[in-house]
């Protein structure tokens, strides 16, 4: 017999009876649901939702680019010269950089005294990695932990940019970050 | 006299809260089994801080209720255009109301004789005793489904006064899905209406406290399964959840026919779908599961098979009775919660073709075949 529509569903008199695949359903829920109840039962966490703001997932991608880090030089000094060309080129304008004077080091007189990037903006493009003449800012996999009510909370400071744990780059010998990670500046 | 007064302002106290009760805790339910069975977490956004402390209590999302009450009584009370004002704020009364009323005829404990619970209450009620329910008619079923009938309108009134398509729509559909089903809830009623020989729950009820075969207790899901599944299919339908829901399926008819209403109108509209999976729970325990029967429980006490028995006060099974009652009706809206969350839904014509095709021939094979198995057994 021509089907009524192309892809109209072949059934046998068992799944035409209805009501026992309707028990088949019901048992692969009910099986699903006792499981998961089991674990939130034995003190186990019985869903694959992360909680959010509470809970960071690891599971990002290695090629996620969520969060900006300032490198730094072997005495730990930020190897950022302020020249503002990451700021130039942000096409959101996340970025704010006030320069200082640092005398104690001629080959590097200008230094970043204040570093900010507005995460409420930043588009996350990578620009700003691209145009930096001293591969002093690149992007991690992880991303700022800033999920709040006020915008104006979503900045990520030099103490946050400097917080980070270059394991991967062997060619320069970072100190141990002292402060904690992930700390969210009030 | 003054003791019936008290006694049945206490039963109506106690239906009244049980209803509303299990209807809050049912949207609590009904948000974490679903996120249970779909590996997700479900509400846990809800606290309540203890004051003073920086102490916040989740419990797993119980608040959400109040939440969500709150939300609905503070919203704006928005009215559409409509010509029909009076059916316009009539139409949630009415959907609300008659559920409301099905469950003053459902029997939730056996019978209790208060002088005997506690011995200080003896001087006042002496050996008066009452059936537990709000009123013992003799025609149960009738009321159950004649007030069941009564939702339909405020459905009906809500689609056609609210002037909006949508809801014109979803209130065709509405009526035309619970007008036919329950046709077949009806025929499914009277097979069980034959098996037991009576109309009065209470009747069922007490029907339904023997042993068939010496050890299964005789509820009436083992006397009549196809009456049970028909009537379960039925009453899910006459609910309008999921596997039924065309009057108010999301994905075509936004709301349906309470798409206009909004604050506690709407709210009334959910409050009473709620309400119903409790009311419908309480009916499929009265009727098929045995009620406030627990097996082996008599009013003196455990009676096993085997011939022992085991003697309680009065105040023990009476609690054992309604607490067997409340706990059967929460594991049956458990398993409706199931279903909706498990089975795809119906299209209207299949719907339309189950109703008549496939449930109404059923439930009268299932009514001719019980009626003649009664008739050579009598």
């Amino acid at each position: 017999m021509r089907k009524d529509y192309w892809n109209k569903p072949e059934m046998g008199l068992w799944e035409r009876l209805y009501i026992f695949e309707v028990i088949r359903g019901l048992c692969i829920t009910g099986s699903v649901f006792l499981g998961n109840m089991w674990k939130w039962l034995t003190f186990r966490k019985g869903a694959l939702t992360a909680y959010y703001p509470e809970e960071l997932r690891s599971d990002y991608s290695p090629n996620n680019r969520g969060r900006h880090v300032l490198t730094q030089r072997d005495n730990g000094q930020v190897q950022c010269v302020s020249c503002n060309m990451c700021a130039t080129v942000c096409p959101a304008y996340a970025i704010e950089i006030l320069s200082t004077a640092n005398f104690a080091d001629p080959c590097h007189p200008k230094a970043p005294e204040r570093f900010e990037i507005d995460y409420s903006r930043c588009i996350f493009c990578g620009f700003c990695v691209e145009a930096c003449p001293e591969d002093a800012i690149r992007m991690v996999k992880e991303v700022p932990d800033f999920p709040g009510f006020d915008r104006d909370r979503m900045w990520a400071g030099m103490d946050l940019l400097m917080n980070w744990r270059p394991m991967r780059d062997p060619a320069k010998h970072y100190p141990t970050p002292q402060a904690p990670l992930r700390e969210v500046p009030e | 006299m003054i003791q019936d007064l008290v006694v049945y302002l206490l039963f109506i106290g106690y239906a009244i809260g049980f209803m509303l009760g299990l209807a809050t805790l049912f949207t609590w339910v009904e948000r974490k089994q679903s996120a249970v069975m779909a590996d997700r977490i479900g509400a846990n956004r809800c606290y309540i801080r203890i004051p003073f402390t920086n102490v916040r209590l989740v419990a797993w999302g119980l608040f959400h209720g109040i939440a969500d009450g709150a939300k609905m009584l503070l919203k704006e009370n928005f009215t559409p255009h409509t010509y029909d004002r009076f059916c316009y704020n009539l139409a949630p009364w009415l959907a609300a109301a008659p559920v409301l009323l099905v469950f003053s005829v459902v029997p939730f404990g056996g019978t209790v004789t208060p002088g005997r619970l506690l011995p200080q209450l003896h001087a006042f009620f002496g050996e008066r005793s009452y059936l537990m329910q709000v009123a013992s008619l003799d025609a149960g079923i009738l009321v159950v489904l004649s007030l069941s009938g009564i939702g339909i309108l405020g459905t009906m009134l809500a689609g056609w006064s609210s002037n909006n398509k949508f809801s014109l729509l979803g209130a065709a559909r509405a009526a035309s899905q619970m007008i036919s089903y329950e046709v077949a809830m009806g025929l499914a009623l009277i097979s069980l209406v034959v098996t037991y020989g009576t109309l009065d729950l209470n009747g069922m009820v007490t029907r339904q406290s023997g042993l068939l075969l010496g050890f299964l207790p005789a509820w009436g899901i083992f006397m009549q399964p196809l009456a049970f599944l028909l009537f379960l299919t039925a009453a899910i339908a006459e609910n309008k959840r999921v596997p039924f829901d065309l009057p108010e399926c999301e994905s075509e008819l936004v709301a349906g026919y309470f798409t206009e209403y909004t604050a506690m109108k709407m709210g009334l509209f959910m409050l009473s779908e709620f309400i119903e999976i409790v009311v419908v729970s309480a009916l499929l325990v009265t009727m098929f599961l045995g009620g406030y029967n627990l097996p082996y429980l008599s009013a003196g006490g455990f009676v096993l098979p085997g011939g022992a028995s085991w003697a309680l006060p009065h105040l023990a099974v009476v609690l054992l009775q309604v607490g067997t009652f409340a706990a059967k009706v929460i594991l049956a809206g458990c398993f409706q919660i199931q279903v909706r969350w498990s089975l795809p839904r119906f299209r209207y014509d299949q719907l339309m073709g189950f109703g008549w095709k496939f449930l109404l021939p059923l439930a009268a094979l299932n009514l001719v075949v019980t009626a003649c198995v009664r008739w050579w057994t009598l």
